[in-house]
């Protein structure tokens, strides 16, 4: 099981990393939607998957899954969603301002002091 | 407790600043913030009784026990002298403030919150043991002095004058910062105190002449000691009050500080009487020299102040001569320690008055240009009174201070000639000519000053205002300094009683125990020594230089711009780092953010799979798989269907549709893989983002149809599946070998009997790694709190606030 | 937008008693079973979401007159106080303490500084996540 999960988080990252080289804003947001769907399976597979009860305690019961790994994805769920929020707002403001949304256009200019 | 919290006053007192600004307008804010000092003032009083019996008193807060780093008030008489300075001048200097600024047009609150800061941070550096907050004070006061010295920052000078000092001390802080490292590794303490008793041994150490030169250029930087002294005249753009405190009276005074409380460590090196010594010396000569090139009022007081940290710092370096002597403190090597914080003392008097003096002339006049000033003795009695004292008591003339702790620089300059030890006696002649020939100067410009600015011819139509009396309440601050000077004079003995002696023992406790053994007695008449025909020669020949100043002032502008520090300064600032750098990473920082994450994604996995290479680190096994779940299979296939109509999808909302399937697909991995939190926030989190997207989607643009170079895309897809290959790698190497057991079996056992919970994870977030959820949370409200401001205050690139003048 | 769907609005009203329900329940559940205060604070979110949806901003921020910036402010300020609780009784920081008691109706409960270091993500996560679809609806 571990062995295809490697298989499918780098698949999922390929395709995220494609989205981001884009040059449209929206594709690059939604790049990096689909990089931390990745990085969460990511860090649970390298966990393993061993362990038949979730990380709850019951009672006779003694094998738990790996629960440190379950936190840290916990954890990155939330920041992920609050950096996807910020980057569709900034993704926008920055289309009303500059009228594109055009990654090449979208240089820093030399007099942006 | 009180004695530590009095270092943190001031900045607790800097909160309230903005409280007071905004909400009293019709107080001026420098009436609070007075308060503060003068409570200083009185509380360091009620130590002088205590101190000057030669007692310390010692109070500490640990602040990281484990490091053996901790907040240290240690007053003995060094740093209670330096207390009372800065409280003292403090107070005055808040005073004559309150009439400077005017409280309508400036901005009060943010002055008297940096100079607040300012306040606690060099109480903290004299008053700490421990050098790692030492240290930390240290820099404190570099930054708060930019922030003064750049305090009218619309202006380019004021800008330019506040980088330069923060690059210079900051850098001359960092060195200091090694050598403590050094010493701390040398004697395994952080302590002050615990180094000097050990500095017999210490001095024997490899490393002790690198400590030594490390912590002097922290000291030389901040002092201003050649050739470090550029930053002093460029600070002088800060507000007069700023400058007749910081950049005379105290923070300038740190280096001298720092000299005199390492100098029981280090003293017993060579290097360290040359380099002391010598460099005050040199800067002394220098800095009266060049005081008289100057035009700018506060420009001659800049040089004049580097010029006179020069003496200070080169009694300083003297003073350790007594080291190898024995039997100094019967000899005339006794005089240098003694002398130097004699004349710290005086220095912080008249040139405290001098300063706020030029600020008054600046002030009534709207120019500092001494070539347009003249014959304001009659406007202005009361100014030319204050600032006739001041000058006469630097040129060291009776009946003013000066005079005593020049004389006594002279005796110890002319102990130098009777020191026989390291080739002394090969060199020795120079320091009293040196010293005679600088003092020369310093009489001509403090009479270049003062006549100069008050007497000659009234140009009143060159002057931007016409010029009048300061009001009143700005002179009350100079008149007391100007008191104090002739004051001093008068009662020598109680002053030097009560703080110069006990400051000499803290520099020398090797000679002295107590400040009753400290056998010196100042008077201004001690018959018809060397000393008596220096002064008068000096006297004579500069008055003959001053009076014949026009005919050779010129000269000064022989010397090309061209070999100055300061163009040394702006090479290295504009030139190296400015230009030449900046075209270097041009070469790279096109500015292109795709440039940037093509570098970024394809150094990943360059480096990662290099490391996996080099360390042979790649390895598979299928020993300890689980199996393979049927669920798990479909939804892989459901999954990567979904990614794939994410990246080609045509349209937009089959993107964000695709995406948000293919988070609920995640989700229900995590159903499988024994994770109900995950898959229940995923969940939720997945319904929220997607109708975050479908919001935002009417503000979005659509996918444009311009089709991209079928090149870049083969480069690009070349570069996505070098990320994907080395994920996959490391995900396959990670879970074949696991060279250290997880911790979460401790979690696992301690759950319930330490942390009181059932749900590990839940436990995890909340209680063991509570670190994490807190600064999560804090990313958290950052994320929204930025959104907010993004979309409602509409900051558009065209509304500037502050033009550059 | 103003679209009369009397079904749907009527549905939602009560569905958001419920689901709001279930996330105060996942949230004290949270520290014996799944749930706790991102997940309880997300659901509570979601709840208010499906209120915007049916209804409007307009409405939706009659029926509930909350400044969610204040929100986040409070929830950041309980998790950073209760962590610094220790800090007084001469603990590390981030100590927590528990004990059980046995209280009437609840039967034996465990009362615990770490429910209120939740109730702090709670809030932070509910006031973001609200600031966020508020400020962006708003946006014309």
């Amino acid at each position: 099981m571990e062995i295809i999960m490697a298989f499918v988080c780098g698949f999922l990252f390929m395709a995220a990393i494609y989205l981001i080289l884009s040059r449209s804003l929206l594709r690059i947001i939604i790049g990096t939607g689909l990089l931390s769907h990745g990085a969460h399976l990511l860090i649970i597979t390298m966990g393993g998957f061993g362990g038949n009860n979730p990380p709850v305690l019951a009672d006779g019961v003694t094998e738990y899954v790996d629960p440190l790994p379950q936190a840290l994805i916990l954890t990155a769920i939330v920041i992920s969603f609050g950096v996807t929020a910020f980057f569709l707002v900034l993704a926008y403001r920055s289309y009303q301002e500059l009228k594109t949304d055009d990654m090449t256009q979208m240089k820093g200019s030399e007099d942006h002091e | 407790m009180l004695q530590i919290l009095c270092l943190f006053i001031p900045i607790i007192a800097a909160f309230f600043m903005p409280f007071f600004f905004k909400k009293i307008r019709n107080v001026h804010t420098g009436w609070f913030v007075l308060l503060v000092p003068l409570f200083l003032v009185i509380y360091y009083t009620t130590f002088i009784p205590v101190i000057s019996k030669g007692e310390t008193i010692i109070e500490q807060l640990n602040w990281i026990p484990s490091l053996g780093i901790s907040f240290v008030s240690y007053i003995d008489g060094l740093s209670l002298l330096f207390s009372l300075l800065i409280s003292g001048i403090g107070a005055l200097v808040v005073l004559y403030s309150i009439f400077y600024l005017n409280r309508k047009k400036e901005q009060l609150h943010n002055f008297y919150i940096y100079l607040l800061i300012f306040m606690s941070a060099m109480l903290g550096v004299v008053q700490s043991d421990n050098m790692i907050t030492l240290y930390l004070f240290w820099e404190l006061t570099s930054i708060s002095s930019f922030l003064l010295i750049g305090y009218w920052f619309n202006r380019d000078k004021s800008r330019f004058g506040a980088l330069k000092s923060m690059m210079i001390t900051v850098a001359g802080g960092m060195l200091m910062l090694g050598g403590f490292v050094l010493l701390s590794l040398m004697g395994g303490t952080f302590s002050i105190r615990a180094l000097i008793e050990q500095a017999p041994q210490l001095a024997t150490n490899d490393l002790f002449i690198i400590a030594l030169i490390l912590i002097l250029l922290g000291a030389f930087t901040k002092s201003a000691q050649f050739p470090f002294y550029i930053w002093l005249p460029d600070a002088m753009e800060a507000p007069t009050p700023v400058s007749a405190y910081l950049h005379s009276a105290t923070m300038v005074k740190a280096g001298i500080y720092l000299v005199a409380r390492f100098t029981p460590v280090f003293a017993l090196s060579e290097a360290w009487i040359w380099l002391v010594a010598g460099i005050g010396l040199l800067t002394l000569f220098w800095g009266s020299f060049f005081a008289l090139k100057q035009t700018d009022l506060k420009g001659i007081l800049a040089f004049s102040t580097v010029s006179q940290l020069g003496l200070i710092m080169s009694l300083l370096g003297v003073s350790a001569i007594a080291y190898h002597v024995d039997g100094a403190e019967d000899t005339v090597f006794k005089y240098a320690a003694f002398a130097a914080i004699f004349h710290l003392i005086n220095h912080a008097t008249f040139k405290g008055s001098l300063f706020m003096i030029a600020g008054i002339v600046d002030h009534e006049t709207g120019t500092r240009d001494i070539r347009k000033l003249g014959g304001l003795m009659s406007l202005m009695p009361v100014s030319f009174t204050v600032a006739l004292i001041g000058s006469f008591s630097m040129a060291g003339l009776p009946p003013f201070n000066g005079f005593l702790s020049k004389e006594m620089f002279l005796t110890a300059m002319l102990s130098v000639t009777e020191f026989d030890l390291f080739n002394f006696s090969t060199w020795a002649p120079l320091f009293p000519i040196v010293a005679w020939i600088a003092s020369v100067f310093t009489f001509i410009y403090s009479f270049y000053f003062v006549f100069k600015t008050f007497t000659g011819k009234l140009n009143v139509d060159q002057l931007p205002t016409k010029p009048h009396e300061a009001p009143i309440g700005m002179l009350i601050s100079p008149v007391i300094l100007a008191g104090l000077v002739v004051t001093i004079f008068f009662i020598p003995n109680i002053v030097t009683d009560t703080f110069v002696k006990p400051a000499v023992v803290a520099i020398q406790p090797f000679l002295y125990t107590s400040p009753n053994d400290v056998n010196i007695h100042v008077s201004a008449w001690h018959g018809p020594t060397p000393e008596l025909f220096m002064t008068i020669g000096i006297v004579i020949v500069g008055l003959l230089l001053f009076l014949t100043l026009s005919k050779w002032q010129k000269l000064y502008s022989i010397l090309p711009e061209r070999f100055t520090l300061n163009r040394l300064y702006d090479i290295t600032i504009n030139e190296l780092l400015g230009s030449w750098m900046t075209r270097f990473s041009k070469l790279y920082m096109t500015g292109s953010i795709r440039k940037y994450l093509g570098y970024m994604f394809t150094a990943i996995p360059l480096i990662v799979i290099g490391t996996l290479i080099v360390k042979n680190a790649f390895s598979v096994t299928f020993e300890g798989s689980s199996p393979i779940h049927l669920y798990a299979v479909i939804l892989i296939v459901v999954l990567v269907i979904g990614t794939l109509t994410t990246v080609f999808a045509r349209s937009r909302i089959t993107s964000i549709i695709a995406l948000g399937s293919v988070g609920y697909t995640v989700s229900l991995f995590f159903v499988i893989f024994n994770a109900p939190d995950l898959a229940l926030t995923q969940l939720v989190i997945e319904t929220i983002s997607v109708a975050l997207f479908l919001m935002a989607f009417y503000h979005l643009p659509k996918f444009s149809k311009v089709e991209e170079r079928t090149r870049f895309k083969f480069g690009r897809a070349f570069i996505s599946i070098a990320v994907g290959v080395m994920v996959t790698l490391v995900a396959l190497s990670s879970h074949s070998q696991k060279f250290i057991e997880s911790i979460s079996n401790y979690y696992k056992e301690t759950v319930y009997t330490e942390a009181g919970g059932g749900n590990i994870v839940n436990v995890i977030l909340v209680d063991y790694r509570g670190f994490d959820t807190l600064f999560e949370i804090a990313v958290l409200a950052i994320a929204g709190i930025s959104i907010f401001a993004m979309i409602k205050l509409r900051l558009s690139r065209k509304e500037k606030n502050y033009e550059s003048k | 937008m103003k679209v009369n769907n009397v079904i749907l609005q009527f549905t939602a009203k009560i569905v958001f008693f419920i689901i709001f329900f279930f996330a105060v329940h996942i949230f004290f559940a949270g520290h014996y079973t799944p749930g706790g205060g991102f997940v309880g604070g997300l659901v509570t979110a979601s709840a208010i979401v499906l209120l915007v949806i049916a209804f409007d901003l307009n409405t939706v921020h009659k029926l509930l007159p909350i400044n969610y910036i204040y929100v986040v402010a409070i929830g950041l300020i309980l998790a950073l106080g209760t962590a610094a609780i220790s800090m007084f009784v001469e603990q590390p920081f981030f100590t927590h303490f528990f004990d059980y008691f046995y209280l009437p109706l609840f039967g034996k409960t465990s009362l615990h500084t770490a429910a209120l270091f939740d109730l702090g993500v709670y809030l932070v996560v509910v006031g973001v996540t609200m600031t966020i679809i508020q400020t962006i609806g708003d946006d014309e």
